[in-house]
């Protein structure tokens, strides 16, 4: 973006929210918000709490399982889909229902089978994860240059050899895409999953600081786990953009 | 490396090939030639293993085959190149596949990334490369993995005429001492009138074995250019010419 004849950082836009939020705060638009001054000063003060720490460990590691869950399933279930004609006609339906599907509502259901814990949350982050990965692998491998496997086979491949030495690194810029929105919609399964049960990590700090109209802290959290998943799905990106380049002459 | 009997039936009911008959005569060079959708390639991909045939069997030395083997090695139109690898791994590819130990296979993938004129270009990704040369990439993954026979899907193709001519003189280069058979695919007449010591002619489809001519050009002592201007090339060209004319319109 240029003004004046000059070029404008695209952090730059983001100062002037800043302010405008800053403003829209002292001047007491609405008690929903508060100056970001005052949110930045709260988020100081709950950072170092003995109970942001657990929310925040409780919170990464059913992330971090779900994810892990997702992907292997995602990508084993992706490949058999997109290699196995019968089994690509009968789930690819599903998928992609599940894929547009609003999880959500699902989530009162698991919390009867699975109780009112972590292991709900996982399973929400794996449900909200998983479908995207299957349908990206699927696409991926189903894109594979058919003359690359014909070679790998000419020069005697065994059929483990065509999946581990060509179909998957073909595939591989479109899993890593399928993972980075994954994450993304992951980062909301484990909100949404602790809001609903509303005892545990970052989502019992979200009910409890609304509740009790806990604004400036409330704001913080939020502010905070905007930025856990824009780290990460920025983190994945970066990984894809490598990938692509090599894989740039497909 | 003999055909007895080959027929190819695609399950859409198109007869592609029918009957084909050859033995193809070790450590030369044949091309097989016909009219586009004479399943010259079909027969190729048979030969190599890639497809089965619906009817006949493939011979190598005496051995029945019905899948790819070490005897044979392909070389294809569209080059398939790993995208994601250097011209180094790409070459050791083959090498790698039947688990040939790391440092040994980029030893012999040098060698013969040399041999066809790339050195330097190891660590070089495939779409950095002109067409003509990841083909030599493709021939050098080719020799790599040392089959007695050469399979070549139309290799110059998709590379530019002029280095076409530069690349069929170092492939007839290379071959000359190594002793291949080598079972080439192409639609022009003068590449196969060039190159072949034997052309296969095949019919429209389905295809069957034509005829076989044998250019008998010496080329012992001549430069290229005087094989353009050779006798027995020339009339090579034009028996070719007669039988082709006869399948178009």
């Amino acid at each position: 973006m240029r003004l004046f004849g000059k070029r404008i950082p695209i952090g730059a836009s983001l100062l002037v929210w800043c302010a405008v939020w800053e403003l829209a705060g002292r001047v007491g638009v609405s008690s929903i918000f508060p100056p970001l001054s005052r949110v930045v000063a709260a988020g100081m003060t709950i950072l170092p709490t003995e109970k942001f720490h657990l929310a925040v460990e409780i919170s990464l590691r059913s992330f971090a399982l779900g994810m892990a869950m997702a992907i292997c399933v995602g990508i084993t279930l992706g490949i058999l889909l997109a290699r196995v004609e019968t089994l690509g006609r009968i789930l690819g339906t599903w998928v992609n229902v599940f894929v547009s599907a609003p999880i959500s509502a699902l989530v009162p259901v698991l919390m009867g089978v699975l109780g009112i814990g972590e292991t709900t949350v996982v399973a929400t982050v794996f449900l909200f994860a998983v479908f995207v990965i299957i349908l990206d692998t699927e696409v991926g491998i189903r894109k594979a240059d058919r003359s690359l496997i014909e070679m790998a086979r000419a020069f005697g491949a065994r059929n483990y050899q065509v999946y581990t030495k060509v179909l998957v690194w073909s595939a591989l810029p479109e899993m890593l895409a399928g993972i980075r929105l994954a994450a993304i919609r992951g980062v909301k399964g484990v909100v949404i999953g602790q809001l609903l049960i509303s005892i545990i990590g970052v989502g019992e700090l979200f009910e409890l600081y609304s509740k009790h109209f806990l604004m400036e802290e409330f704001w913080a959290l939020v502010i905070l786990v905007f930025a856990f998943a824009f780290l990460v799905s920025e983190s994945i990106a970066y990984l894809e953009r490598r990938v692509e380049y090599y894989a740039s002459a497909r | 490396m003999e055909l007895t009997g080959i027929g190819k039936t695609y399950a859409t009911g198109v007869e592609a090939l029918r009957d084909v008959t050859h033995a193809f005569p070790a450590g030369k060079l044949s091309t097989l030639l016909g009219p586009s959708g004479c399943g010259k390639t079909t027969l190729l991909k048979i030969i190599g293993g890639l497809i089965p045939a619906t009817a006949g069997e493939v011979r190598v030395k005496g051995k029945r085959v019905d899948g790819p083997g070490a005897e044979r090695a392909f070389v294809f139109q569209d080059f398939a190149l790993l995208p994601w690898a250097t011209v180094l791994r790409n070459v050791a590819f083959g090498l790698e596949l039947r688990g040939v130990p790391g440092e040994e296979r980029l030893e012999i993938a040098r060698k013969f990334i040399g041999e066809v004129g790339l050195a330097g270009f190891e660590a070089s990704y495939p779409h950095q490369l002109s067409g003509g040369m990841r083909q030599r990439v493709g021939l050098a993954r080719a020799l790599a993995v040392d089959a007695d026979i050469i399979l070549m899907d139309e290799p110059f193709s998709s590379v530019d005429e002029q280095t076409r001519r530069k690349f069929q003189e170092d492939l007839l280069d290379l071959l000359r001492h190594r002793r291949k058979t080598v079972i080439f695919v192409t639609h022009s007449i003068e590449e196969a009138a060039y190159l072949s010591d034997q052309i296969v002619l095949l019919s429209a489809r389905p295809g069957t074995v034509s005829q076989i001519i044998q250019p008998n050009v010496n080329r012992g002592s001549k430069s290229p250019d005087e094989i353009r201007r050779d006798k027995n090339y020339l009339d090579a060209v034009d028996d070719i010419w007669h039988v082709l004319k006869r399948y178009l319109g």
